[in-house]
């Protein structure tokens, strides 16, 4: 017998946890279809106040990067200090930056 | 408040804690049993709502009875004859299709009792309902679900879906029947009349069934007796299984 969660899609859940903020990822959840798993991230994710937005994404609809391309994708940034916004003094209200 | 009318509200007042406890406990007999991890924790957090419900209901009444009674004496001391919960809530959890069809009778229900009772003029009342209110958006919205997803679904799940809304359509009659208490109150403005709701859930229902590829029972066979504290067999055994502990250490605390 297969289980259940074989013939289940794996999704992605985000959260906002609160305004202006952005979505986080929180961790993944099997479901039936979008609006399942919507309804399960509420009740998995949601129910001690932890949000006000939920995102849920098929796992299978997210590419993502290999840990092969590491070298490519990321090193040659690491000397290139300018490229970095850090030298920037940042305004008092803007502090989720 | 005169004490006809004190008295009758507590009765009230034990009768929808009933209703909510009864149910809460028949969700909770899913923990750990629910089809997948997803569902088990969704369906738990259904039993919650219906359990916190409950402590409201019963709240009210131990404070109208004054006699020294807590909620927890409501929920554990009574036995089943002096339950006055809907027997539809009693019913065992049967297999899943059973168990959300019920599901779906009761949210229906509650969809439409909840916005009036939120009119009463008993302020404790109206807040609990206006608490319910948003939790049953949500439950109906998950038993609505999955009552499409299951009597649309396999030719197994429809049959047992089907099997379910026969078995327990007979037990729906009983939500909207008024009595002498009930009547008074609702005259008073304080409870709602349930009677004047059965054309809009049997409407609600109906559509949702149709939906779901379901055949709507005709109204034949009806059973009657929870307001009454006449129960089906199956109260004695869940209360017993419900108040063992509490029974079993009078007065502990932890």
């Amino acid at each position: 017998m297969t289980k259940p969660t074989e013939k289940l899609e794996l999704f992605e859940v985000f959260v906002r946890s609160k305004r202006g903020l952005d979505h986080k990822h929180v961790g993944s959840l099997h479901a039936e279809d979008h609006e399942q798993a919507l309804e399960y991230a509420r009740d998995c994710y949601t129910r001690r106040s932890e949000g006000v937005s939920l995102w849920v994404v098929k796992s299978s609809d997210i590419c993502a990067s290999q840990e092969d391309d590491a070298d490519c994708f990321y090193d040659p940034n690491d000397d290139k200090p300018y490229r970095h916004a850090t030298y920037y003094v940042l305004p008092e209200p803007v502090n989720n930056m | 408040m005169s004490d006809a009318i004190k008295a009758a509200t507590l009765e009230y007042a034990t009768r929808l804690g009933d209703d909510s406890v009864v149910l809460g406990h028949r969700i909770s007999e899913w923990v750990s049993y629910g089809p997948f991890l997803e569902e088990d924790i969704a369906y738990g957090n259904v039993a919650l709502d219906y359990i916190g419900r409950a402590r409201m209901f019963y709240t009210y009444a131990a404070e109208l009875a004054n006699d020294g009674r807590t909620e927890d004496d409501f929920a554990y001391m009574r036995s089943d004859r002096e339950y006055r919960n809907l027997l539809l809530m009693e019913m065992p959890k049967g297999d899943f299709a059973y168990s959300q069809v019920r599901q779906l009778f009761a949210d229906v229900y509650y969809t439409l009792v909840l916005p009036e009772l939120l009119q009463s003029k008993d302020e404790t009342l109206s807040a609990i309902a206006a608490k319910g209110i948003k939790e049953t958006k949500y439950h109906l919205r998950r038993s609505r679900d999955w009552v499409l997803r299951l009597g649309d679904g396999t030719e197994e799940s429809h049959k047992r879906t089907q099997k379910a809304v026969d078995a327990l359509w007979g037990y729906t009659h009983e939500m909207f029947d008024m009595d002498e208490t009930e009547q008074m109150l609702a005259d008073a403005g304080i409870a709602v009349d349930v009677s004047k709701l059965r054309t809009a859930w049997h409407k609600m229902v109906s559509d949702i069934l149709t939906e779901a590829t379901l055949t709507v029972p005709e109204d034949g066979w009806a059973v009657r007796g929870g307001r009454t504290g006449y129960h089906t067999e199956n109260l004695g055994h869940m209360l017993t299984e419900m108040q063992i502990v509490h029974r079993s250490h009078p007065g502990c605390q932890w």
